[in-house]
């Protein structure tokens, strides 16, 4: 495809995706995302900083991470081959470090010496604090009051790791929130302070920036399929909240017509009751938290509150490339409801022997209906994002077993 | 432009004095108690009157503004609302200036050029949106200024003197200088550093310049006059609100006078305070 044609040039020099992206910050914030934005472009062009960037996920990070063909589930499901790209198996057990360690090199680079980040199932804030240990920098992770009561393994890593982990009391007590604290903090601390948001939100650069760190998933995976099956795959799906996952998976694959991109949304207790976290499938364009996206909100545009059993996915907006590739067709949006993501974790475990995250959970619903309907000579990749060791005891809260 | 935000700060000019400007959330702590208070500002010493307009998710606001939100959207603020609120208001005073404060998603989900439209027939002034920097204009901030409403920038200590012109390019009516790095409400400002920066603006605008963010009391508020054209306080006052609560949220016999009563403490403040 020629490049003035592609879909992989985006977003424009103010960070449009669309009619989607943008910079909707406080006047104090705004020198330092253009600060930001700078050290992020020369950061892109030096080679010294891919190379450490390559040494961290190659050797701390442990990728790339396997491409692995789950026959028994393909067996069961009866349609298209089902691989799992197995980004569960990064060091903090998630794709979240992919970008953590990103950014921490980037904010390094600047000078900075005090890392604050958002954490919503604490898989992005584990992994901050994580990186933030090794490198020996200052980590404050504001969390949810609601999340840190559902999360509490990952609050105690966090912990372990040396992280202040703050509770965030505002509010819907949820992921929002803590991006709410996070920003004010921000806004406090200009000088030393590097905001390290953990999906494709926020104001440009950020939805670029990170979806640049997690593209790696999906370079992996299309290298990995050419050299396991000798062609390209049918169809990609991945759970999206904030969509950092999906947008890793998809974004290498924009420009290949013949895959079908699919982003599954949490639709909690079904989009229907109102208590879900399906942005695109249910919200209208809005501006939240330094960008227009598709976004949850009431007539007089207050923002809703999400609901899904999965604290990584109980976000009212989702990231503006997403709401464009939505737009323009490009990709397909589906849901699961909590139901059904219980179904998909339980049923993963036995088949495979792979306990899924309820983010990936999510996504592993969508291809329970989505396989069977493909022929037999078809491949899909779902993204395992996450291993659902942290998910255990609301899992076995949900099933009415005490543990 | 409506004109009104310019002649009352020639007309202060005249006096020699700085003005007050109070900020409070709209519907805050309900509808009727607001425009009570409202009614009384002018009287009590407010000289331009900046009205929250109430966000779920005020990401630039400390707990007291936060909380001052919350109230009034749990009773029943909207857009919609608070513009019949500044129709009522100017309908009694056609002089004070109004000037709408809050974030952009409100705005554009009512639908921004309709907001516009709406906001201008009901006698409001000027817009202070925080979460719209230059960089996004062409949003609201020039739709606004083709229909006669100011468009208030907020400059900050984080504002130098390369981020200066594009603040100031669209900026009207006056400067707002933000003279903390934070969220409102939190810490103060200390005088001799405002000093320093409203002279700095000075230097590469006409535009009258108000400082916010942390002065609570009159001392305070006279400090700032001396070297600002306007004192603007907020926090202190949805605080002194917030103090006339019973434990369920509702007013208590006495709120409305005192929540004027630190007006007039405020504006007594600012006007015996020489400019230098």
């Amino acid at each position: 495809m020629s490049k003035p044609n592609s879909l992989r040039t985006g977003p424009d020099e103010h960070g449009h995706f669309g009619i989607h992206g943008g910079r909707y910050v406080a006047e104090t914030l705004m020198p330092l995302i253009l600060e930001l934005e700078e050290a992020w472009e020369a950061a892109k062009k030096d080679p010294s900083f891919k190379a450490e960037l390559d040494h961290w996920l190659k050797d701390y990070v442990g990728r790339p991470s396997p491409l692995y063909l789950a026959e028994r589930l393909t067996e069961q499901l009866g349609g298209a081959k089902v691989y799992f790209k197995r980004d569960e198996l990064n060091h903090t057990g998630a794709h979240k470090i992919n970008n953590c360690i990103g950014q921490i090199l980037l904010a390094k680079r600047m000078g900075k010496t005090r890392i604050i980040a958002e954490t919503g199932a604490g898989q992005h804030g584990v992994a901050t604090a994580t990186v933030c240990a090794r490198l020996g920098l200052e980590c404050i992770v504001y969390m949810g009051a609601l999340d840190i009561e559902r999360q509490q393994p990952n609050v105690f890593r966090m912990r372990l790791l040396g992280a202040d982990v703050r509770a965030v009391h505002s509010g819907s007590r949820s992921l929002k929130d803590s991006m709410n604290e996070a920003l004010r903090d921000w806004v406090t601390n200009v000088r030393d302070t590097f905001y390290l948001i953990g999906t494709v939100a926020g104001p440009h650069p950020y939805p670029v920036m990170v979806r640049d760190f997690q593209s790696i998933i999906g370079n992996e995976a299309r290298e990995q399929i050419l050299e396991k099956e000798g062609r390209l795959p049918d169809a990609l799906v991945a759970a999206v909240g904030g969509g950092s996952n999906a947008i890793g998976l998809f974004h290498p694959f924009l420009d290949d017509g013949g895959v079908r991109l699919v982003a599954v949304e949490a639709a909690g207790d079904g989009v229907e009751t109102g208590r879900h976290a399906a942005a695109m499938t249910a919200g209208t364009p809005g501006v939240l938290h330094g960008s227009r996206s598709y976004l949850m909100q009431d007539d007089d545009g207050q923002v809703l509150e999400a609901h899904s059993i999965s604290a990584g996915l109980d976000y009212p907006g989702i990231g503006p490339e997403h709401s464009w590739l939505k737009d323009i067709g490009r990709m397909e949006v589906a849901s699961a409801t909590d139901r059904e993501a219980l179904d998909a974790f339980q049923l993963c475990s036995r088949l495979e022997g792979i306990l899924p995250a309820l983010e990936p959970s999510h996504a592993l619903a969508h291809v329970t209906k989505l396989a069977p309907a493909m022929g037999k000579d078809k491949i899909l990749i779902m993204n395992l994002c996450g291993r659902g060791d942290k998910d255990i005891f609301t899992v076995a809260k949900a099933m009415g077993v005490e543990i | 432009m409506s004109g009104r935000i310019d002649a009352r700060f020639k007309a202060l000019k005249e006096e020699g004095r700085a003005g007050l400007v109070t900020f409070l959330c709209a519907g805050d702590p309900d509808i009727p108690t607001f425009e009570t208070i409202l009614a009384g500002l002018p009287q009590a010493g407010a000289d331009l009157i900046e009205i929250g307009m109430p966000f779920s998710d005020p990401m630039a606001d400390g707990p007291a503004i936060q909380a001052g939100n919350l109230r009034a959207l749990k009773n029943g603020i909207s857009v919609a609302r608070t513009l019949e609120i500044v129709r009522r208001f100017r309908a009694a005073d056609p002089a004070t200036p109004i000037i709408l404060m809050g974030y952009y998603n409100p705005i554009h989900h009512y639908g921004r050029h309709g907001f516009l439209d709406d906001a201008k027939e009901a006698g409001v002034d000027g817009l202070i949106i925080v979460d719209l920097p230059p960089e996004e204009d062409e949003e609201l901030c020039l739709p606004a200024l083709e229909r006669g409403l100011n468009f208030i920038r907020l400059a900050t200590p984080t504002t130098d003197a390369k981020r200066l012109p594009a603040v100031l390019a669209n900026t009207s009516g006056f400067l707002y200088y933000v003279s903390l790095t934070g969220i409102t409400g939190v810490k103060s400002a200390a005088a001799g550093e405002v000093g320093e920066a409203v002279a700095r603006l000075r230097a590469s605008t006409d535009l009258p310049i108000a400082v916010g963010f942390g002065i609570r009391e009159p001392e305070q508020a006279a400090a700032i006059a001396r070297h600002a054209d306007a004192a603007v306080v907020g926090s202190a006052l949805v605080s002194e609100l917030a103090s006339c609560l019973d434990e369920e949220g509702r007013p208590q016999p006495g709120l409305v006078e005192a929540v004027l009563g630190k007006v007039q403490a405020l504006a007594q403040g600012v006007r015996g305070a020489r400019r230098k």
